[in-house]
């Protein structure tokens, strides 16, 4: 496109209306999508608060505060303070960050080592291939709660590069598996074998000729690996392998509230972290639905 | 021998047959077996025959799409089958393809004015401005609006887009074009655009066609000499003229019978085949059309025939020319 604009200008020719990528056409289709976008929006305004919280919290929320525990919700703690006596509000605004964090970067290596594996994988084919498979599928067996249990004793406290680390070992075999299947396919496309004819090298029909054609099922995985990373986060946390106090993560805010008369009494004290993971998971997941219907052209519900 | 801008000697491309436990071997499917032929400077040579036959293998077999499991591709004297990594790289300059279907062949991610500039970025040829111009002058070439560089392959007719594939192949200006069934997927209205446009450009260019077809009109309409394809071996070779009035190979024969006439008047002798194509994977001994050959006898169901000379440049592989 850019090539083309420049060039329109230099020999003054008659450019007609700006011609849309199949991605952008996709991308429209995508804006179009009502439950996508409400997944969109909501998702902006999680990011937002969280990278906005430093102005918006009104305690520290890493300090203790021993004199008030448990207090109701007040005007000077609006969602009260936990048995801690941290203020919960501050914390709900700051814990996002671990969650979005962890999803963001373990979604970010997962998929560069599953697109690096699963390209080369599917596109040199043969035994480079079956050999790669073969230790996809022994890391795919791997039981990733062990590993994390195992990571996680060894470095006696859990840090949020550790989780990442632990999590994008054990779930790159998936996406390899994925990527994988789309090259063994694009490889057969006739402008693949025409990209070879006229002399592309096989790093460039990789990334100029193949990858632009994979790249739309990828990021509707990617997006659907980081809302599961997300709740894989928080699950970890609850169960009290995330990131320790003091701080603060919605899992771990959902562990304080394991206890019958916090659950039953005061129920401001986990149902709203409960409430923001519910959120950024279904947003997430609906944006990667909308990503699919909208970049699927095959698919038949749009 | 020194016309000769492409010779292949006994090209043969296997394709192996897997099964049973630990996927051994079990056989071959014997796609291109034993294919010779030339193709002289300037000149287009067709390539005939039914689904299945194998021409689509011998063409990407040529462009080392595929490789061949034995023979030799001399193309300028230099062997296109031994050549490895950067050397067969820079071979592909003078060797394209055109492919057969134009909906699958343009990446649907590029502009045209991308696909067509790409093998010039690839080999390095010009600046980039003289580029530009080049794509232009070759759009202009091809019969396509200069207009419509920005625009992407999903925008154009299977004409516009099969020109947009020629363009791409004529861009580095290559001695020899392999067009695999360039016209099979186009209305046949837009046939005779792009076949003609194909001619045009071999006038201007002097380029060399190997035109691979299953419709004998098409082919005979663009062809100087024509190849007749069976089963993975070549049935006869011959000059458009003499192969569509005297064939010699009884294959040859039915094949031409089958073509239709524009006129229900005229009586003519119809050859129908018996049976079908025997399995590439398990082929006839002796000649590979035996089992269906209305002139069989019984050497043929043992004795594979080789190419013979027919006199000027008519080669048929048939016992009864022994």
């Amino acid at each position: 496109m850019k090539v083309s604009v420049e060039l329109g200008n230099k020999k003054s020719l008659k450019k007609e209306e700006k011609h849309a990528s199949p991605f952008k056409l996709g991308f429209q289709r995508f804006l179009q999508n009502k439950m996508a976008f409400m997944g969109l929006v909501v998702l902006s305004i999680i990011v937002i608060l969280t990278i906005a919280s430093p102005w918006l919290i009104t305690h520290n929320p890493e300090l203790t505060d021993l004199t008030s525990q448990d207090l109701s919700p007040s005007s000077e703690h609006f969602l009260g303070t936990d048995s801690m006596g941290y203020d919960i509000y501050s914390r709900l605004v700051t814990g996002g960050r671990v969650s979005l964090v962890v999803g963001f970067c373990t979604m970010f290596f997962t998929v560069v080592i599953g697109i690096t594996f699963g390209a080369i994988a599917g596109y040199f084919g043969g035994k480079i291939d079956s050999l790669m498979m073969r230790f996809t599928d022994l890391m795919l067996n791997f039981p990733f709660l062990v590993f994390v249990l195992f990571l996680i004793s060894i470095f006696e406290k859990t840090t949020v590069p550790l989780l990442i680390t632990a999590l994008a070992l054990t779930s790159w075999p998936t996406t390899t598996r994925l990527v994988r299947g789309i090259f063994l396919s694009l490889r057969e496309m006739e402008y693949v074998q025409s990209a070879k004819a006229i002399g592309n090298k096989n790093f460039r029909i990789i990334f100029r000729h193949m990858m632009p054609n994979a790249i739309a099922p990828i990021i509707v995985n990617a997006t659907l690996l980081m809302a599961q990373m997300i709740s894989i986060e928080a699950a970890l946390s609850f169960l009290g392998f995330g990131i320790p106090d003091p701080t603060p993560a919605w899992g771990g805010m959902l562990n304080d509230g394991m206890d019958y008369t916090i659950m039953t009494e005061r129920p401001w004290q986990w149902i709203p972290a409960g409430v923001l993971i519910v959120l950024t998971v279904l947003s997430i997941n609906f944006i990667g639905d909308g990503l699919r219907d909208a970049f699927d052209t095959k698919s038949t519900r749009r | 021998m020194s016309n000769h801008l492409l010779e292949v000697k006994k090209l043969s491309k296997y394709f192996p047959i897997k099964g049973g436990l630990f996927k051994r071997k079990v056989g071959d499917v014997k796609a291109v077996d034993q294919v010779s032929f030339y193709v002289k400077k300037g000149e287009t040579f067709g390539l005939v025959g039914e689904s299945g036959c194998g021409k689509s293998t011998t063409g990407r077999t040529l462009l080392r799409l595929m490789e061949p499991t034995d023979g030799q591709i001399l193309f300028n004297g230099v062997d296109l089958a031994t050549l490895k990594g950067e050397s067969l790289r820079k071979a592909r300059r003078d060797l394209q393809m055109v492919f057969q279907d134009p909906y699958a062949s343009l990446n649907p991610q590029m502009t045209v004015e991308q696909l067509i500039e790409e093998p010039l970025n690839i080999h390095n040829i010009g600046e980039k401005k003289d580029r530009q111009d080049r794509v232009l002058q070759i759009m202009d070439t091809v019969g396509l609006n200069k207009n419509f560089g920005g625009r992407y392959p999903h925008e154009f007719s299977g004409g516009q887009r099969q020109r947009i594939g020629i363009a791409r192949a004529l861009a580095l200006q290559p001695k020899l074009i392999v067009a695999d069934e360039p016209v099979s997927a186009l209305d046949v209205s837009i046939q005779s655009q792009v076949v003609n446009l194909m001619e045009d450009l071999q006038q201007e260019f002097g380029l060399a066609y190997v035109f691979i077809a299953h419709d004998l009109s098409v082919v005979r309409h663009i062809s100087d000499r024509v190849g007749v394809m069976y089963l993975g071996r070549m049935a006869e070779i011959a000059p458009k003229e003499e192969l569509y009035t005297k064939p010699a190979h009884p294959y040859t024969q039915a094949l031409l019978s089958a073509v239709p006439i524009p006129n229900p008047r005229l009586k003519r002798e119809r050859i129908i085949l018996k049976g079908d194509v025997p399995s590439p994977s398990n082929p006839p001994q002796g000649c590979a059309f035996h089992p269906r050959c209305p002139k069989a006898f019984d050497r043929c169901k043992v004795e594979r025939p080789e190419m013979m000379h027919l006199g000027s440049e008519h080669y048929v592989a048939c016992h009864l020319y022994d």
